[in-house]
């Protein structure tokens, strides 16, 4: 029979320093939230470019940006990590690949993850940006080209205000799709949620509290992202539009 | 400059093509119950009893919320103990791949579900009117009028959920079973030649997938020139 321990959260690790199993957990949490996030910025600025890229009258520039969605929507997240971790450490100019490889593990590890994360984010971001574009009337581009505005004006005076405003929702998806996927860090020995709950049943031989407490807060975050979400969608609905009126 | 060195690959490429196989074993049998099991939740939430369609909702949003090497972990965890218990098979036997076969139906379901609800909803109201009045039971509309339509139109969607799956079989690293990533991982540290196995690993996923949403993207603007 299986003995529940739930004090075992109180409790230190051996050597621990006065940090007790529940502080790994937080511990965790914290990194997941920061390589999240990290990537989110980086998701969000590539991936609006990429697709301003797709639906700019260029074909250099529409051809760039769907061979890198194609690219990175094609392989699996997990190999993309590797490739990040250990591939292009040993493909960049030396001197950049000696000093990754000088950092700090655990440096490394983030900077593989968030970069990977971003990348792969950014991927699904730009298609969202081009639908957004492309859900616009077609009238608007020529309205602000008639008014004497450059393309890229038009795009950043006209276009893109409307078309972000349209594609909140998805992209709390992606959201909440990319605090999932940081998961996938614990692969390369980042230490960020799901790792500490696996490092937890090797010190505490209670698998179960262990991936309970981390499951549910994977749980917790979703909800509050969802929550935070639906609260700045409210903000950003454009009355007219779709699920918009008001 | 680093200096390539493929020759791991060829002498390789049996071993590869089981880890092949173990990934489309994986994918296929996930699918298949998958889509079984997604339909079944997606009746139950558009059901009557309030109790069902609530369990159903609970089931898919449950899934949707946690990450997949959570629910890996939780069945490479749990499964063992549970194959044990049921089918008496001894303690060491290797469940791993029982594991992943379960797991990934099982969380397959919830995305899949999702597709098929929107799939029937899309399918006009008065279809289910007429079968009704035609005098057909709530299933029998259900079966022979209303869900082969709307497969049709959702196959697409379903096919590109399971690309989807298709790559994230990979995931099955955190148990260290052989699919095709974990073999190209295995002969990559064997012979210190990750770079060049990563890649080719990369470059295979990547022919593929690209092949195959090629393939649903043609078959979906098809759908659309019909409709």
């Amino acid at each position: 029979m299986y003995k529940w321990r739930w004090e075992i959260f109180l409790e230190q690790p051996p050597g621990g320093g006065g940090a007790t199993y529940l502080d790994w957990v937080f511990a965790g949490l914290r990194l997941t939230a920061a390589v999240s996030l990290g990537a989110w910025v980086i998701a969000l600025a590539w991936g609006s470019v990429m697709g301003v890229f797709r639906t700019y009258p260029n074909k250099l520039l529409r051809a760039i940006s769907t061979a890198y969605v194609e690219v990175f929507r094609n392989i699996p997240l997990l190999v993309q990590l590797f490739i990040w971790y250990v591939v292009i450490p040993e493909l960049v100019p030396a001197s950049l690949g000696t000093w990754f490889k000088q950092l700090n593990p655990l440096l490394q590890q983030f900077l593989a993850a968030m970069l990977c994360l971003g990348f792969f984010t950014g991927a699904r971001i730009s298609e969202q940006v081009r639908a957004g574009i492309e859900s616009l009337a077609r009238g608007q581009k020529a309205a602000g080209l008639a008014l004497g505005f450059t393309m890229p004006q038009t795009y950043r005076y006209v276009l893109l205000p409307m078309a972000f405003r349209l594609i909140v929702p998805p992209l709390s998806s992606e959201i909440l799709n990319l605090f999932k996927n940081s998961a996938v860090a614990s692969t390369i020995g980042l230490l960020e949620l799901a790792a500490m709950g696996r490092q937890l049943v090797d010190y505490t031989a209670q698998p179960y509290e262990s991936f309970i407490a981390v499951t549910l807060l994977y749980v917790v975050l979703n909800l509050l992202i969802l929550l935070l979400m639906r609260w700045v969608e409210g903000k950003a609905r454009v009355p007219g539009f779709m699920g918009g009126g008001r | 400059m680093y200096e390539f060195d493929w020759s791991s690959i060829r002498p390789g490429l049996p071993f590869l093509w089981t880890g092949m196989k173990t990934t489309l074993y994986i994918t296929v049998t996930a699918m298949v119950a998958g889509v079984a099991l997604g339909t079944v939740l997606a009746v139950l939430r558009m059901s009557k009893s309030r109790l069902l369609a609530w369990m159903s909702a609970a089931y898919v949003n449950a899934f949707r919320s946690i990450p997949l090497i959570m629910v890996l972990l939780w069945f490479f965890l749990l499964m063992p103990a549970l194959i044990e218990r049921l089918l008496n098979v001894p303690r060491h036997a290797d469940t791993r791949l029982t594991s992943a076969l379960v797991a990934f139906s099982l969380f397959q379901a919830a995305y899949y579900a999702e597709i098929i609800r929107a799939g029937i909803q899309s399918v006009a109201a008065g279809q289910q009117g007429a079968a009704l009045a035609l005098g057909m039971s709530n299933g029998q509309a259900m079966r022979i009028v209303i869900l082969p339509q709307a497969f049709r139109n959702m196959a697409p969607l379903l096919l590109t959920q399971t690309i989807i799956l298709f790559q994230d079989t990979s995931l099955v690293y955190v148990s260290a079973l052989a699919d095709f990533f974990g073999v190209a991982s295995i002969i990559g540290t064997r012979d210190g030649r990750q770079v060049e196995l990563y890649l080719f690993a990369g470059a295979v996923y990547f022919l593929v997938c690209f092949a195959l949403s090629s393939l649903v993207k043609r078959w979906q603007d098809r759908l659309k020139g019909h409709a």
